[in-house]
């Protein structure tokens, strides 16, 4: 026991200038050397950090994968997600599970083994997958006996490579990437200077929200009180998203130059990159980078970064909740305004972008917002990534410039799958909205899809051919939501909740009178009335497939929907 | 004397002082905005949404429990939008709680004509009462997360911190460290989380057993006998 405490405070000893913000850190720490978090171990955790017990018991219950009963020293988490449902996830999970025993979400009596469901691994070209431990397995096929295991390949693919240019030959290491050449630009460069760019860039963030990057950068680099700090956010955890995956792992530096410009232009001395814990096989990628970037004194004078590894909460991508996340506390979004540039982490100036948003910074800084503006259309400039998956013969990453038809990108990604007709495209993910064969001439840029009544999102397209039941495919996206709400407010609290009993209940083809206008009073109550992007999005899905197909939700009686 | 701000809620031209917020501007003119989180002594969280109101050129409604009111805003507290979304909350919090102790709930249920049954198929959060302690019962069935409870245990209040989250989402409840009985945690039995618990989620023990039918008298030798064998040494 003694050799276990000395081993655990060994652990968590970093941790303890941290105070709470150390809590994550530390339960991740420990759950290394005992493989879940008993109370014990939480009560030493609270000495030493000087955290209440009560909250170290609420921030292990908040996040999916802190566990405070025994699991197994191995782990294999499961997709079952939309993506990977399509190409037969539930068997391969209980094919595993009728294998070794197991029901889903159980561990071996001699804790060896657990097996769990898990919502969307950002994984879904190499659909069915799982996650052991921190290796990713692909492609998995029941029939043949085969998959992948290790590090999972990037297939990179589209019209044009900037953002890409380093994607799909493993790693680029520093040399490869070669010197820093946007940031030392931007060094000999006015802050404001570079500010001013990135607004005449018409960058916006590639996420979901679309808020302009430069308008940010201005906000935190005017406003009063430090320290400042950049984050970058890599909680990828849209379902059917997987671009920030690949740009971390490939080409990481793209991302640190990036971070360092915007810390320049802000003033900001500190950076978190803050990646969810489903991506284990990025992290030592990651450190590699950050510590040749240290050696070639990009990084450590004015300043630096360090890495947060989040635990399976897909609200923590929404950048309040994301700060709580660091502060060591419970994921809930906070009330906005104040909003993130004046009262961002530790309520200090703060610009948090995605992955993708700061691969483009060195772009713009390096060739200029003229150059750049080159690239896609006048509304919607520069280079964008599409998340190809579901039905399609060629699944992958797709680079291409903003205003290529979704036409164009299928016909890219080989047309639908096994000569079978569209059904569908999910756009945007799981927050997002599905299109028809209708759309397929809408251009992809933020003005045509809005026109389109299409959200861009995170550049999700997945694709359904004419055979997939959509009622099946809604009522994962409804378990999503549910399961992933973080609770705080009343309309998505209970509404995710509502909106999966009757999708549920549907996809049974138990349809109740009335349920078309329950499900869209449910939908816009969540739209209209919830605290954060999560809950003002969580029906959006829904809410657009009983526009296309008001017949899954109605009875012969039923009118069909009024708005 | 603090400046005064112009704005028009519900079609009136009104006055309002700077930094009041939407509810205080609204109730002060007499207009009948509902809140069920919101307490005077607690930090408002915004977290049930039924006091939220439409405001002119926002894209969601607004929560007027901290929405501050600002020059020129237009506000409506009874659009169409805003009625559907109080009326949607109170069916989902009637297919989800018990809500027979909270009687201003029940009253909002008729005023927004919200259907008790509009959920037939809706899991309900159930649990058992926990009888733990000398000085209160928690009922957690009757448990609508206002936080209340939560927050007067930390750092609204007492700093006490015996209490906190599990699980997330709809399976949210309030609890303590592992479960332990409160006798077990900090708790120091100020009673503040019972004083604002809007819904006899919390309740005196007193009032629980009163309810169960003893009589006072059974009442007190039963609390005798629970400080006797307290005094013990084990």
């Amino acid at each position: 026991m003694t050799d276990n405490h000395s081993q655990l405070f060994t652990a968590i000893e970093p941790y303890v200038p941290m105070g709470r913000s150390g809590l994550l850190p530390a339960l991740h720490a420990a759950q290394k050397i005992y493989h879940w978090i008993s109370e014990e171990t939480a009560t030493e955790i609270s000495k030493t950090l000087r955290v209440p017990l009560a909250d170290i018991h609420g921030v292990i219950e908040f996040y999916s994968l802190f566990y405070n009963e025994p699991i197994g020293k191995r782990v294999i988490r499961v997709c079952t997600d939309v993506a990977c449902a399509l190409k037969n996830g539930d068997e391969v999970l209980g094919h595993l599970c009728s294998h070794h025993g197991l029901k889903a979400g159980q561990t071996t009596p001699d804790l060896s083994l657990t097996i769990e469901p898990s919502p969307c691994l950002g994984l879904c070209e190499h659909a069915p997958v799982a996650l052991v431990n921190d290796e990713a397995e692909t492609n998995i096929n029941l029939e043949k006996d085969t998959y992948e295991l290790g590090r999972p390949l990037s297939w990179v693919y589209g019209s044009i490579r900037l953002l890409t240019a380093n994607c799909g030959n493993g790693t680029a290491s520093l040399e490869k990437y070669g010197e820093y050449t946007a940031l030392k630009k931007a060094l000999g460069m006015k802050p404001e200077d570079i500010v001013a760019e990135i607004k005449a860039s018409g960058l916006v963030g590639r996420g979901g929200a679309a808020f302009p990057t430069g308008i940010k950068w201005e906000g935190a680099a005017k406003a009063d009180g430090s320290p400042k700090y950049v984050i970058c956010n890599a909680d990828e955890s849209e379902p059917g998203t997987f671009k920030d995956r690949i740009l971390l792992i490939d080409d990481p530096h793209r991302t640190i130059e990036g971070m360092c410009i915007a810390a320049y232009a802000i003033g900001a001395t500190k950076g978190y990159i803050y990646i969810r814990a489903e991506y284990p096989y990025i992290l030592p990628v990651l450190e590699t980078a950050l510590n040749e970037a240290r050696g070639a004194g990009y990084l450590g004078k004015d300043f630096d970064i360090e890495i947060r590894v989040g635990a399976g909460a897909y609200i923590c991508g929404e950048e309040t909740a994301l700060f709580e996340s660091i502060e060591g506390k419970r994921g809930f979004p906070r009330v906005k305004p104040p909003f993130p540039t004046t009262h961002g982490v530790f309520g200090k100036p703060t610009v948090i972008n995605n992955v993708e948003t700061l691969c483009n910074v060195p772009l713009i800084i390096a060739q200029g917002s003229v150059e750049y503006r080159k690239i896609g259309t006048e509304k919607s400039p520069g280079p964008k990534l599409f998340c190809v998956s579901g039905d399609v013969t060629k699944p992958g990453l797709y680079e291409v410039p903003f205003g290529v038809t979704l036409r164009e990108l299928l016909d890219m990604a080989g047309d639908v799958a096994n000569e079978k007709k569209l059904q569908s495209v999910l756009f945007g993910g799981a927050a997002g909205a599905f299109a028809t064969s209708q759309h397929l001439d809408v251009k992809m840029t933020f003005e045509d899809l809005r026109a389109a009544g299409l959200p861009l999102g995170s550049g999700v397209v997945m694709v359904f051919d004419e055979t997939r039941d959509m009622r099946d495919v809604l009522k994962r996206l409804g378990h999503f939501f549910a399961h992933e709400s973080c609770g705080k407010c009343y309309p998505c609290q209970m509404g995710t909740q509502r909106q999966m009993e009757i999708l549920d209940r549907i996809a049974e083809g138990k349809v109740l009178e009335g349920d078309l206008i329950r499900l869209q009073d449910v939908g816009w109550t969540m739209t209209d009335a919830s605290l954060c992007g999560l809950g003002q999005t969580a029906a959006g899905a829904v809410l657009s497939a009983m526009k296309l197909w008001p017949e899954l939700f109605s009875l012969e009686s039923d009118g069909l929907p009024s708005k | 004397m603090a400046d005064k701000i112009n704005l028009i809620v519900d079609g009136n031209e009104i006055q309002a002082e700077q930094g009041k917020t939407l509810l205080e501007v609204a109730r002060e003119y007499g207009k009948d905005v509902p809140t069920i989180c919101y307490h005077d002594a607690t930090t408002a969280n915004a977290l049930c949404r039924i006091c939220v109101v439409e405001v002119e050129g926002q894209r969601v409604l607004q929560p007027a429990c901290i929405v501050k009111a600002a020059e020129n805003m237009k506000v409506q507290t009874r659009s169409e939008k805003v009625i559907r979304s109080r009326k949607t909350i109170l069916e989902m919090l009637d297919s989800t709680m018990d809500l027979s102790e909270a009687a201003e709930i029940q009253v909002m249920m008729k005023d927004y004509e919200a259907d008790p049954n509009r959920f037939p198929d809706a899991e309900r959060r159930e649990v058992p009462v926990k009888d733990d302690n000398p000085m209160y019962i928690r009922d957690y069935s009757k448990c609508l997360l206002c936080w209340r409870c939560v927050q007067v245990c930390a750092d609204d209040a007492q700093y006490t911190f015996a209490i906190n989250f599990e699980g997330r989402g709809y399976e949210t409840q309030i609890g303590t460290f592992f479960d332990k009985a409160i006798p077990e945690t900090t708790c120091v039995l100020c009673g503040q989380c019972v004083g604002v618990c809007p819904t006899g989620a919390l309740k005196p023990k007193r009032e629980f057993l009163l309810e169960q039918g003893m009589s006072p008298n059974e009442i007190s030798v039963l609390n005798t006998g629970r400080k006797r064998r307290k005094e013990k040494p084990t």
